[in-house]
């Protein structure tokens, strides 16, 4: 199972090789005058260069008129950032309501992070690398906002990548959550994306405070008088495919 | 469905087989845990059973069973469970004491008998007519595991969608509506529809609802109450 490659070096490494050569230099040269010093120093020899881990991930937006906004991945520890019935974070609700995910990605169980450039439109792909030498950082968490929504997002959490062999790929079509933090009223001024503009985030939690599954759009065209939008917003599960490749 | 016609020696070899092919797989535990995706709907008692390959609970295109109407029109699930307990399944009833409300898991243990090699499971949704969620025949892994197996909505076929509070009972128009949900239910729709001309089970096509709470079509809210597929979640560790 287990797959070995020959890891490139990074120059903190080389440096760090280096140092590690002189002090069984300086070892060894002690070992001419005094055996004791020489065996002490052989106890502390052997440090290896960390392991390095790297991902490709890929994206892709299944919708029709739904704009992702930035897509946060993050390597973590054995944890979910978010749960089919318990209350989103505050970061979890800053993502989903406003598709802001600087405090999602500043999370401190996160130990490797990135963040696509911009929002991925309908049909378009984003593919980001991702990198760590930390040995604990094999779950995977993705999530994006649908900017045309209150608070619609898609993504996983917490799946175990940890037996990935190198060049092994996993896919996943992901169905769309909502954080359950803002009412789905669909109203002029509450959503984010580019059909209203209107605010993303708010403080304030007046729908069931619970993470679920969305249950859609409903649009002006389709009975929600309220609405800012139309047939063309509503989606169906699945909302995004996601790929990711062990790359090192 | 297609029948397959064997002779019996043939038929009673397969039988055979089947007994020595039995034999070498033990009873299982298995620990399930439902969880309800959805943020707007409720699911009546849950029933769940391990029966043989040849049962079934629901089969998709085909009609209802009576006791299957009666648990997706009123959320009663004696009738199924007598008809379960008839084939030898191994049943667990309403693990969530009640209703399974938005996004609640209930988990619960079975042991399977090494004839019961199928999984089955449903519950009522509301707010609906005939809305259950299922889970038809599937197939218990023999090798130790958590598996993750997500449910559509159906819809039994033997009730009209009018999507207005009316009764639970087989066979009379109208949604049940139990007391913890009275205050999320519209009234005084006048009726989505009166006609049922799909009589076999099949994937509900979702409820229409509408944005009035005391007039309207509908008696649904259509901005918390209708639903995306899948609207449940079984977790499924075979230990």
């Amino acid at each position: 199972m287990l797959t070995f490659t020959t890891p490139k070096k990074s120059t903190s490494k080389l440096t760090l090789q280096l140092l590690i050569a002189s002090v069984f230099t300086i070892g060894l040269a002690a070992c001419n005058d005094n055996n004791k010093v020489a065996e002490e120093v052989v106890v502390v020899a052997p440090v290896t260069p960390a392991m390095e881990y790297s991902y490709s991930i890929t994206l892709t937006n299944l919708t029709y008129a739904q704009p992702l906004s930035p897509v946060a991945v993050a390597l973590h520890g054995d944890t979910k950032m978010w749960q089919v019935g318990q209350s989103a974070s505050v970061a979890l609700e800053k993502l989903a309501e406003g598709g802001d995910n600087a405090d999602f990605i500043a999370l401190t169980s996160n130990m490797a992070t990135i963040s696509s450039e911009g929002p991925v439109p309908p049909g378009a792909s984003v593919t980001l690398d991702i990198n760590t030498t930390e040995p604990m950082a094999t779950y995977l968490t993705v999530a994006t906002m649908l900017v045309n929504t209150n608070d619609a997002f898609s993504g996983l959490t917490g799946v175990d990548i940890s037996t990935l062999v190198l060049n092994q790929e996993k896919s996943w079509r992901l169905n769309v959550y909502d954080s359950g933090t803002e009412l789905n009223n669909e109203a002029v001024g509450t959503i984010p994306g580019p059909v209203d503009g209107g605010v993303g985030y708010d403080s304030t939690r007046d729908d069931i405070d619970l993470v679920g599954y969305h249950s859609g759009v409903v649009s002006k065209d389709d009975g929600l008088s309220s609405s800012v939008l139309t047939q063309a917003h509503r989606f169906d599960n699945p909302a995004v495919k996601l790929t990711i490749t062990r790359t090192k | 469905m297609k029948v397959i016609k064997q002779s019996p020696i043939k038929s009673a070899l397969t039988v055979l087989a089947l007994a020595f092919a039995s034999s070498t797989t033990m009873a299982q535990e298995l620990s399930i845990t439902v969880t309800n995706l959805t943020q707007g709907l409720h699911f009546t008692p849950v029933i769940t059973a391990a029966h043989t390959s040849d049962n079934h609970i629901f089969i998709a295109s085909e009609m209802a069973s009576t006791e299957l109407q009666t648990m997706a029109e009123g959320g009663d699930i004696s009738g199924l469970a007598n008809m379960l307990t008839n084939a030898d399944a191994n049943l667990n009833e309403n693990p969530a004491m009640g209703l399974l409300a938005p996004a609640m898991s209930a988990s619960f243990s079975l042991t399977n008998d090494s004839a019961n090699t199928h999984l089955s499971l449903v519950a009522m949704v509301l707010p609906s007519n005939d809305g259950f969620v299922g889970l038809d025949s599937w197939k218990i892994p023999e090798e130790a595991g958590t598996y993750t197996v997500f449910l559509n909505a159906y819809d039994a076929g033997t009730e009209a969608n009018d999507e207005i509070r009316g009764s639970g009972a087989p066979g009379e128009a109208g949604m049940p509506v139990p007391p913890p949900l009275d205050a999320s239910i519209g009234m005084n729709g006048t009726g989505v529809t009166d006609m049922e001309n799909n009589n076999k089970v099949h994937i509900h096509r979702g409820s229409l609802g509408d944005d009035n709470m005391t007039a309207g079509k509908s008696d649904i809210n259509n901005s918390v109450q209708r639903w995306l597929n899948p609207v449940a979640k079984l977790t499924i560790t075979v230990q």
